[in-house]
């Protein structure tokens, strides 16, 4: 086969972007653009600046940016930790911590739910030891921590990968040139880590800023997220058009994000794929 | 020694993190008891509900099949592409890796009614269109495993059993497949994976009729949810867990009888 | 003679149960070249890193400049080194490499900008300073990494075989270039190789190595026309190494032969290796030489030919100028000088192996 032929074989996957990629994705611009009658109008994503909408929007930034920066500080360490254990067998690392995707996520969750009761489990523990209950189902702090749950597994895996990257030879020739271990930490091994630093955060990030089932689930339809929102327009209130602007809107976070990815991986092809 | 100890809790900690919830849901699949949190003895009454709910088991079919399909179709389109791409100039390359990074990168939920929008204009919701959305979010992950294999597989070995006089499908079945066969492997378990696993696009793309067990999770938390449940996923936990340990160390020990005979 | 700036005392290591160093003395003086030489294996890059810090000993002690530095560690010591592999760091510019000792010492900024156009214009790649490590060549990046070692004004520079990963072209030049830096800088380096050549060349001292022994120290001359024994003969080198009797002082028995020789004391019909190298070996005339052979086989090696001769069961490694054709009938001679006698063997790091080169 050359090389022309060879190219061919891509074919059938050329057919599927323009299908089911692209096309979808102008879907979504044809209705945050156009009304019923098929004119062009501006209306919808004016409705984005309404205060519900707005206060989705906030408090899903917020929630968003606290799990991603819960998860790179619990996430980095446990890097180092894995990386020091100097397991030869590395896709082993990756099966521990995909193997608790194959429970259904939204039963684990439910099971947080269980755990993080009024009468659940952890309460009857701390009460047991004569601490005071927590009460931190359906606040943001739960979703908080739902989302920090499902996602952590995202952060190790392209930190760990980074981290296990590192030549010995750098920090070796850096202790010779006289830096000591923090030195180290600060200008050999974070910088040498930081496309996996910002591959975790974009795959955290993303599916933090636009979950709705976490926050259904562990909110108790008190913490309303952009998704909430958007899901009911579609599923509930047959806004179509207003559901398709802010999804717009998500789809131009996610695209800031992949553009900032795309400055910090040199490499081209994704520290983001473990 | 103190840093090792300290490494060796908060390594502890985190596994407890993630493992705890399934944990608590494989013991409550055996708890007889009909308020969840208290311990009611020990029961296999859910697994034989389970068995027996229709809802349950057409759910669980249709997740299969929507799973096994979607990862197998996934696995060869991607295969292919990622066969074409390596042999691609940097431009068109540099298209088809950025199209593939889209449904990976897109939040799920704007993926899920992208293709909602574009269904509902020509079909009606159902099993199929759930099933070209799961082959459509699996294939990046086929492609992301397969490229890199690629790249390392020696081009010059291909090369060489084509002017030894292979056929090119042959020299591909003889040469390049066993350098890829690994990545083809893992895009194919990750396209299972990430299929069995998806909630949201499935939500979106699924219409009224249809059901797999997450989203028939979703509407039954809302009411309360069965401990049939728990038996069932108790049981898909560990017949994946078996599925991926004996693929783990089958090839293994085809390794070392080889070198034994040898 | 110049005082020792580095002083190992009865060192040990080992990885494992596999040992590596055992009970190793060894001493460098100010301003010298030192090379540590031997196969891969025999000890030496593991007595460049504890030198360096990056191992401690199980036993013994290390003295530099008269204090231990045994468990002192890499960041404290006054010593920088050049590793195999370059180690730059790749997110790094290159000035921003040179500069990463100096800025660790707290060097104003001014200075560091000068010692990184001092240090550049020394291993002449002016000018790189912007520029990004991939960028450079193989030579380039090790020249590099030198000159960020050398900035910090180490009193020793230790080099992790620095020339392995170049080619033949690159690595001659690179040492002229180092003898040409260590003239400039007038300091002591301790080199790691395994590549015979490249010690000979540059060095004051050379320790060959095997088996986590020493194995004999001295200057190349000493090493080359002297070997203490098989090992060092054999790896330094091309030579002929025959089982031979020394009969008496300055005779020996060589294949049923006796020579005259030069060397004294090594007792009376003792059996002995005698080292000659093929250069050294003279063919004459069959009437003229100690003994007769036939030449077996002719190979054009440039500046000589190398001949193999069957000469009184012994296969002779000769090289000569002349053109002598299969098959010749030939006299072999060697002057009493070039006969270098050498005890048997004591134990197995003595003996003469075979090495994949």
């Amino acid at each position: 086969m050359n090389k022309l032929k060879r190219q061919l074989l891509a074919g059938p996957y050329l057919v599927w972007i323009i299908g089911f990629i692209i096309l979808p994705l102008l879907m979504i611009l044809y209705y945050a653009f156009f009304d019923e009658n098929g004119s062009f109008t501006l209306e919808y994503l004016s409705h984005i600046a309404s205060p519900i909408n707005v206060h989705a929007m906030v408090l899903s930034l917020e929630l968003g940016v606290a799990a991603t920066v819960i998860c790179l500080l619990l996430a980095y360490p446990l890097a180092m930790i894995l990386n020091n254990l100097k397991i030869k067998n590395q896709s082993l690392i990756v099966f521990i911590f995909m193997l608790p995707m194959w429970m259904n996520f939204l039963l684990r969750i439910l099971a947080w739910k269980l755990l993080l009761n009024k009468n659940g489990v952890l309460n009857t523990v701390l009460m047991s030891i004569g601490l005071e209950p927590v009460m931190i189902l359906n606040t943001p702090a739960a979703v908080v921590f739902g989302m920090v749950y499902e996602y952590l597994p995202f952060m190790i895996l392209p930190i760990y990968n980074s981290m296990a990257r590192i030549k010995k030879d750098y920090i070796e020739a850096a202790h010779d040139l006289g830096a000591n271990e923090i030195t180290i930490f600060f200008k050999i091994i974070i910088p040498l880590t930081l496309s996996g630093i910002i591959s975790g955060v974009v795959m955290v990030f993303v599916p933090a800023l636009t979950s709705f089932a976490v926050s259904e689930l562990l909110g108790g339809g008190k913490v309303l997220l952009i998704g909430n929102v958007i899901e009911e327009s579609f599923m509930q209130g047959m806004q179509w058009n207003a559901g398709s602007s802010l999804s717009l809107v998500l789809m131009i976070f996610v695209m800031v994000s992949m553009t900032i990815m795309n400055i910090f991986d040199k490499d081209g092809e994704g520290t983001a794929v473990w | 020694m103190v840093k090792k100890t300290l490494s060796n809790v908060y390594m502890t900690l985190i596994f407890l993190f993630l493992y705890l919830p399934i944990l608590v849901l494989i013991i409550l699949s055996f708890n007889d008891s009909k308020t969840r949190v208290e311990w009611g003895g020990f029961t296999l009454k859910w697994y034989i509900e389970c068995f027996q709910s229709e809802t349950i088991m057409t759910a669980f079919a249709t997740t299969l099949q929507i799973t096994v399909i979607s990862a197998v179709v996934s696995t060869i389109i991607g295969t292919l592409a990622a066969i074409g791409i390596s042999a691609m100039k940097a431009k068109s390359r540099a298209f088809y890796l950025g199209s593939t990074n889209i449904p990976l990168l897109n939040a799920d939920i704007v993926t899920g009614i992208s293709m909602m929008l574009l269904f509902v204009k020509f079909v009606d919701l159902g099993f199929v269109t759930v099933l070209v959305a799961h082959i459509t979010f699996s294939i990046p992950y086929v492609i992301l495993n397969v490229l890199p294999k690629l790249k390392q597989a020696n081009r010059s070995t291909y090369e060489a059993a084509l002017d030894l006089g292979a056929s090119p499908l042959y020299a591909f079945y003889k040469v390049t497949w066993p350098e890829i066969r690994s990545g083809v492997f893992s895009g194919f378990l990750m396209a299972v994976t990430m299929s069995l696993d998806d909630f949201s696009i499935t939500y979106f793309t699924k219409g009224a009729g249809v059901n797999t067990l997450s989203t028939m999770l979703y509407t039954e938390l809302r009411k309360g949810i069965k401990p049939e449940l728990y038996a069932l996923s108790t049981i898909l936990f560990f017949t994946v867990l078996l599925l991926l340990l004996l693929v783990n160390y089958l090839p293994n020990r085809k390794k070392s009888t080889t070198v034994e005979r040898v | 003679m110049k005082k020792a700036l580095i002083n190992f005392v009865d060192i040990s290591k080992s990885y494992g149960k596999q040992l590596v160093l055992d009970e190793f003395n060894l001493y460098v003086r100010e301003n010298e070249f030192v090379t540590l030489l031997g196969p891969s294996g025999c000890g030496k890059t593991t007595t460049l890193r504890l030198l360096g810090g990056f191992e401690t000993p199980d036993k013994g002690q290390i003295f530099f400049d008269s204090q231990d530095i045994t468990y002192l560690p890499a960041n404290e010591r006054k010593l920088n080194t050049v590793f195999q592999k370059y180690s730059l760091f790749p997110h790094m510019t290159i000035a921003e490499n040179i500069a990463f000792g100096l800025k660790i010492s707290k060097k104003p900024q001014a200075y560091i900008n000068d010692k990184i156009k001092y240090a550049l214009k020394l291993v002449n790649l002016d000018g790189y300073e912007n520029r990004e490590i991939d960028s450079l060549s193989g030579g380039q990046q090790q020249r590099i990494a030198i000159a960020r070692a050398i900035v910090n004004e180490p009193k020793v520079l230790l080099l992790d075989e620095p020339l392995g990963a170049l080619d033949l072209k690159m690595r001659q030049s690179m040492q002229y270039e180092l003898i040409r830096l260590k003239e400039e800088l007038g300091i002591t380096f301790v080199y790691v190789t395994h590549d015979q050549e490249e010690a000979l060349t540059m060095s004051d001292t050379i320790v060959v190595m095997n088996q986590g022994y020493i194995q004999q120290i001295g200057t190349p001359e000493m090493i080359y026309n002297e070997p203490e024994n098989a090992f060092v003969a054999d790896f330094i080198g091309e030579s002929n190494i025959i089982d031979a009797t020394f009969i008496e002082d300055e005779v020996v028995e060589i294949l049923g032969v006796k020579m005259p020789c030069v060397d004294k004391g090594f007792g009376k019909n003792t059996p002995v290796d005698v080292v000659i190298r093929p250069e050294d070996v003279e063919l004459v005339d069959p009437s003229e030489g100690y003994l007769e052979g036939d030449v077996t086989s002719l190979i054009f090696k440039g500046v000589h030919y190398e001949l193999d001769v069957m000469a009184n069961g012994y296969e002779w490694l000769v090289h000569t100028t002349k053109l002598v054709p299969v098959g010749s009938h030939v006299g072999i001679k060697v002057t009493p000088f070039n006969i270098q006698i050498m005890n048997k063997p004591a134990s197995s790091d003595e003996e003469a192996v075979e090495i994949d080169e």
